[in-house]
């Protein structure tokens, strides 16, 4: 034969070496442009970044405004912060749904059989979903401030609030995306994940102070990672101040991170 | 060929096979042995356990039992190691839906390391090879089958692996774009590949492979050249139909005179299918019914289809292997119908 064979003697050859660091980074970085590509393509997915936090801003705000705070104005430092956890955790929800969706699609069956990284095809949508934690919280604040809303922080305050928005939406992704690794069909992924999302946004101090909610209620609500980072928020953009409850938050962030992470990458691997 | 020092090395080599889906053994204790450079054929009907094995070897699914090497890597302890050298190309184009065909080969290639300026080039490359440069920014959904399972094949071929799975590479295509499938996977075997196709077709694997196994409720049954599985049930096959059953005996009778051979009556349908080794021998049959006077009603003359093989190798046809999918779907009373029979 006369192309003797295309055949890599060093392939042949060579040990069964798993992905380096520098590869795994690559190839994460590679499928995280993917994920870009796709939310290009379908606008439709990016519409609970685009459209929801829109509405909600304005509805919730003129809604329970006057009741919660007396007017709307002095409803917004609250209500504002506590919006972009709630569009951040509902972006979350996307993540699982869309991870669920990815992996009944014959291309993951390549990315299975391609000699690259267990975790890129995990890790890589994970990344590119830090644009639309980024966009929701961008947008909410937008609309805060077109209905009136003067964040105290300034600049560098609102700033610090969405970096800490993106970090929150990537650790409380995790939840959702050991949902969608688990789930049978990217459906039950949805139901599950709505039924953790809600008692998350509602029992948290996203909308209401928690004083008035009955003792059991509050003590999840206190300790709840999504109170402890719009606690954090609120101080960032209201005051511009790094405060304990930043840390708090990032505490929180942490804990979600070290409970759900491992689960989800175990069960994503036996997956692969 | 015989004179590369690797010649003799196996591209696959799979011994006693298991793979259990529940109380069902989807794929039975397969053995299998694919030489470098060649094409082999695994032919088998829907639910034979062929997809099933090529995704045990593809490191896809688990082994449960038996061993398999890639070019002498172990697939289950060796995993990272055997993706290396495997292209795969999947029963549904596994490519992406959301992006053109460039970004599909442009991503694949770049997960697999291979340079910017490189995986353009290559992208390009595969591109006008298979004949899509005119839809390489053309979304897939916008995709012929065939232009998809080209692409599937291009991504497969990205970083040349020395060998390629190919499952079921022309299922649902139409007989034209079959018939370029089949030039392509030509191409490909020319440039020095492994290839391990799975197909239905008889004719598939008659055309590209050369050698071939026949694979039965995830057994074995058979295994060599298509010459030789064809010799095996004839090489076509006499169809009668006559107009008065009564006679159903007497063409068995000339057949056995002329060709020693057995035919096969249906008396329900008045039906009768007479095997040949030559097509003209039927013209000896016709020729002997007409002087006993045997009145027919429609004759064709047939090449072997899988049936036939399926038939002859198994004893039962390829419809009922496929039963052996739905056995779940079975109601108890159809096995107390059978069990009385």
């Amino acid at each position: 034969m006369s192309s003797v064979t295309m055949t890599d003697p060093d392939v042949l050859s060579g040990g069964d070496t798993r992905v380096g660091l520098a590869d795994t980074v690559s190839q994460t970085a590679t499928l995280a442009w993917r994920a870009t590509v796709k939310m290009r393509r379908s606008l439709e997915v990016m519409f609970d970044v685009t459209i929801q936090p829109l509405i909600f801003t304005a509805m919730f705000a003129y809604i329970f405004g006057g009741a919660i705070s007396g007017d709307v104005s002095s409803y917004l430092p609250l209500i504002i912060p506590g919006l972009i956890g709630q569009t951040v955790l509902t972006a979350c929800v996307a993540t699982g749904v869309q991870l669920r969706t990815d992996m009944d699609t014959g291309v993951f069956d390549r990315f299975k059989v391609l000699p690259i990284s267990r975790i890129a095809p995990l890790a890589g949508p994970m990344f590119a979903d830090l644009l639309r934690y980024f966009i929701a919280s961008v947008l909410t604040f937008s609309v805060g401030i077109a209905i009136g809303y003067r964040p105290g922080g300034g600049f560098l305050g609102v700033a610090g609030a969405v970096l800490l928005a993106m970090l929150a939406g990537w650790s409380l992704a995790w939840i959702f995306t050991l949902f969608g690794i688990l789930g049978r069909n990217a459906q039950g992924v949805q139901g599950i994940s709505l039924l953790v999302m809600f008692p998350l946004t509602f029992l948290s101090n996203a909308f209401v102070p928690t004083q008035t909610m009955p003792a059991p209620l509050r003590a999840f609500a206190d300790v709840n990672p999504v109170s402890l980072v719009i606690t954090a928020i609120r101080d960032l953009a209201n005051d511009g101040a790094v405060t304990a409850n930043v840390g708090w938050a990032l505490v929180g962030c942490a804990a979600v991170i070290a409970i759900f992470a491992p689960l989800a990458v175990r069960s994503f691997n036996r997956k692969m | 060929m015989t004179t590369h020092h690797h010649s003799t090395e196996l591209a696959v080599r799979a011994s006693g096979l298991v793979k259990r889906f529940g109380e069902q053994r989807a794929v039975d204790g397969i053995d299998l042995e694919v030489h470098r450079g060649e094409v082999f054929g695994v032919l088998g009907p829907n639910g034979a356990g062929k997809t099933t094995m090529l995704r045990m070897l593809a490191t896809l699914l688990h082994i449960d039992e038996g061993d398999a090497a890639i070019f002498g890597r172990d697939v289950r302890t060796e995993p990272h190691a055997v993706r290396r050298l495997l292209g795969v190309t999947g029963q549904y184009a596994s490519v992406d839906e959301n992006l053109t065909a460039t970004e599909n080969l442009w991503l694949f290639a770049r997960l697999q390391g291979v340079g910017r300026a490189e995986a353009r080039a290559r992208s390009a490359e595969l591109l006008e090879q298979f004949d899509l440069t005119d839809a390489a920014k053309k979304p897939i959904s916008a995709f012929s089958g065939g232009m998809r399972r080209r692409l599937d094949l291009a991504a497969s071929l990205l970083t040349r692996p020395p060998l390629i799975f190919l499952d079921e590479p022309t299922t649902g295509l139409d007989p034209r774009t079959r018939g370029q499938m089949w030039d392509t996977i030509r191409d490909l075997v020319r440039t020095g590949c492994t290839v391990l196709l799975t197909t239905q077709y008889l004719d598939e694997a008659d055309q590209l492979a050369d050698r071939i196994a026949v694979i039965d409720r995830g057994v074995k049954v058979a295994q060599g050249t298509a010459d030789e599985l064809k010799s095996s049930v004839g090489q076509s096959t006499l169809q009668l139909q006559l107009a008065d059953p009564a006679d159903l005996s007497l063409v068995a009778d000339e057949a056995r005179r002329l060709l020693g051979e057995e035919a096969v009556l249906t008396p329900e349908a008045r039906r009768v299918n007479v095997p040949l080794t030559r097509t003209d021998q039927s013209i000896d049959v016709l020729v002997a019914l007409r002087d006993r006077g045997v009145s027919i009603e429609s004759v064709t003359v047939q090449k072997p289809s899988l049936d036939e093989v399926f038939l002859a190798l198994t004893g039962h046809d390829t419809q009922e292997a496929t039963g052996a999918d739905d056995a779940a779907s079975h109601t108890d009373h159809d096995l107390q119908m059978e069990a009385s029979r």
